[in-house]
């Protein structure tokens, strides 16, 4: 029964996204009659594509009961990577194999430290977006690796050719889909709800729980890393500030597709419904012009939005119930408050 | 599992059918509110570094002159932070609006390029002014400083308050920023001259532009050389770090500062006299003739080739030099007469 409910919850909630995914387009076509021409749809994915690249993972990392608030700087890092390597005159498919191994251990970083050291992942990946950020800094400056074949810039902002579907669409659509079998259709996604929901039955299950935890780390790293070769590609330019504050657009589109921030709750479906709402409020901002301060204090409302109202939902559920329990016993209800 | 796809599908369905829609709706109805494209409108918006910023409002204050001047539209978007991407995010908005023409100062010359090479295919005229991108990737370049002029200007302003005698020190920025190692060399240029022979150039110090670091060097310059009798300090951040280690020793009137600083910053040292006079140029001139620039762009009088020729206003007229540059002509001096006129 209470498993249905769930569903049945979770199932409301992109009913909503649907929604307001719906009153977005409405609201962007009523402000500009530029925001529904195919033209500004392509660059509008285009600009949010390393944020939905990285809400995939996030996604899963917060399913399992953690985060990762250092994607962003992972991204920066990895972007570096692979400007300092290319700089260096390696050829760029080996610059990207180390951009990505660097972002793995970046992630490998992260999840030892949560893992091993038991410390919260709120803390550690805090820190450690201030640590790859400075590490990036350290390693480029103030400086910009630019020089990349235009090959390579091409991946970044053309599209699939006759269509205004840029590459990376491609590419995400193709992560999105192995992400959605894993997290939904194998033992792998069955094990991550299950951490999520209750890490100590989880273990007794025979789940282990610290491994899976630290492979979602490196995911995460990895994840970014590829985010992080897809920015360098879109503005052709490794800056060690490339995506500096993503994490919180990445945040806000995974707890806003109805993931629950404690874990154990969501689906992909809602995450990209959120990356569409929230990709096409900014956008529609952005075509009338509206600063980026106002944008975003509408991204921030809607974070606090998205964590507020479930959580509003289930005391006003656990006061109905309470109160039907009242009307039976008022020694449970003593108890239950 | 059925539920979840079923949504996906009709997720996108919807999309799809309203995207459908709005293309259809878009042709036969004009319900926005944002001005059309047509080629007879002056739709010119300026893109800066990071909003809030007084240096880039004082631009924008100018360019508003100009647009007032020539019946166009004035706008102003960016990022609230100075940062490549989130200029190009916002390019990318202009692009999609087809404004006249974009007028930007970007935060990496490279970054920038993509972006900017896409809204040109797209008809849009792109001037870059305050700080360049790659040539390739805009049709002007309004430059602020003629190296040379604002190299020279300071060992002028500095020789005439020490009536060409004494020792001089330089605090620069980083020892590679080439802005300054520029400057720097047209200071030196000027110093051979036969009225200088009696000032010596003792010490080039680096304060990396760090406010702190440039006034600890101040210190140090003032400790190692007593007799120094003036700094020149051709960068804003140093400039100001200068003239409060100077004040910190008591030393005001004794050691001479100029230098390239800004009215907000200095405005209290020259009240105060530490300050006689240091130059910049003046914002609200570049924002107004990157105006004007943009402007005879969209008209067609000038396509960015160089000796082409174009008025802005009061201005004056200007020429077109190479690599399709426009230099906005000597830096402005500022001293306790005309401080009170500026406020960035």
């Amino acid at each position: 029964m209470k498993f249905l409910r769930q569903q049945l919850s979770s199932w409301s909630w992109e009913v909503l996204l649907l929604v307001l995914l719906v009153l977005t387009i409405f609201l962007g076509n009523s402000l500009s009659p530029y925001f529904l021409t195919p033209f500004n749809l392509s660059l509008m994915v285009e600009g949010f594509i390393e944020i939905a690249i990285m809400a995939l993972s996030m996604t899963l990392i917060i399913i399992a009961g953690e985060i990762d608030l250092s994607v962003a700087s992972v991204l920066g890092l990895s972007s570096v990577m692979l400007g300092v390597t290319w700089n260096a005159g390696l050829p760029l498919w080996l610059d990207m194999i180390i951009a990505l191994a660097i972002g793995m251990l970046a992630g490998l970083f992260n999840g030892l430290l949560v893992t091993r050291l038991g410390l919260p992942s709120l803390v550690v990946t805090l820190g450690t977006l201030a640590l790859f950020r400075g590490l990036a800094y350290v390693i480029l400056g103030s400086q910009a690796v630019s020089n990349f074949p235009s090959g390579f810039t091409t991946f970044g902002i053309g599209d699939v050719p006759g269509t205004l579907i840029p590459w990376t669409f491609v590419l995400f659509v193709l992560l999105a889909l192995v992400f959605f079998v894993v997290l939904h259709l194998s033992w792998i996604g069955r094990q991550i709800f299950a951490t999520g929901n209750n890490k100590e039955a989880a273990r007794f299950a025979g789940i282990r729980v610290n491994r899976l935890k630290l492979l979602l780390f490196v995911l995460s790293g990895l994840l970014a890393a590829v985010a992080g070769i897809v920015f360098t590609a879109r503005i052709s330019s490794a800056r060690a500030d490339n995506a500096v504050g993503f994490e919180l657009y990445v945040v806000t589109a995974v707890l806003l597709g109805g993931v629950n921030i404690f874990g154990g709750r969501g689906s992909l479906v809602g995450v990209i419904l959120a990356l569409f709402v929230i990709g096409g409020l900014r956008n529609a901002l952005g075509l009338n012009n509206i600063s980026g301060d106002i944008q975003n204090i509408v991204i921030g409302t809607l974070l606090v939005l998205s964590v507020l109202g479930p959580n509003i939902a289930q005391r006003i559920q656990a006061a109905a119930s309470r109160r039907r329990l009242a009307t039976g016993s008022s020694k449970t209800s003593v108890k239950g408050g | 599992m059925k539920k979840l796809l079923l949504t996906l599908g009709s997720g996108f369905c919807v999309f799809v059918l309203l995207v459908l829609a709005g293309c259809g709706g878009s042709n036969t109805s004009s319900g926005g509110s944002t001005p059309s494209s047509g080629g007879n409108t002056l739709n010119i918006v300026f893109l800066p570094k990071a909003i809030n910023n007084p240096y880039f409002d004082t631009a924008a204050k100018g360019a508003k002159q100009a647009a007032t001047a020539l019946n166009g539209s004035f706008k102003q978007v960016g990022p609230s932070t100075a940062s490549a991407s989130d200029q190009v995010t916002w390019i990318n908005n202009l692009t999609a609006q087809h404004v006249g023409a974009i007028v930007v100062s970007a935060n990496d010359p490279n970054a920038l390029s993509p972006a900017l090479k896409q809204a040109m295919q797209q008809g849009i005229k792109v001037v870059s002014y305050d700080s360049d991108v790659t040539p390739d990737a805009r049709q002007l370049f309004v430059n602020q400083a003629n190296a040379e002029a604002i190299g020279r200007i300071e060992v002028q302003l500095l020789g005439k308050q020490l009536n060409y005698t004494g020792q001089i020190a330089i605090l620069s920025a980083a020892s590679t920023a080439t802005n300054q190692n520029t400057w720097i060399g047209f200071m030196k240029d000027e110093l051979s001259k036969p009225q200088y022979k009696n000032m010596q150039l003792v010490k080039i110090a680096y304060g990396n532009d760090d406010d702190q670091t440039s006034f600890n060097d101040t210190l140090s310059l003032m400790q190692a050389y007593p007799n120094l009798k003036g700094i020149i300090s051709p960068t804003t951040v140093g400039i100001a770090a200068a003239a409060r280690a100077i004040e910190s020793v008591n030393k005001g009137g004794k050691v001479a500062l100029t230098g390239l600083g800004t009215p907000n910053q200095m405005r209290k040292y020259v009240e105060d006299g530490t300050v006689q006079q240091f130059a910049l140029w003046d914002p609200g001139k570049l924002g107004e003739l990157a105006y004007y620039a943009a402007a005879a762009l969209i008209q067609g009088k000038i396509s960015g080739q160089q000796g082409q020729n174009f008025s802005a206003g009061t201005l004056g007229n200007y020429t077109i030099g190479t690599n399709s540059v426009v230099v906005l002509g000597p830096p402005t001096v500022f001293d306790k007469t005309n401080i009170s006129q500026f406020n960035f």
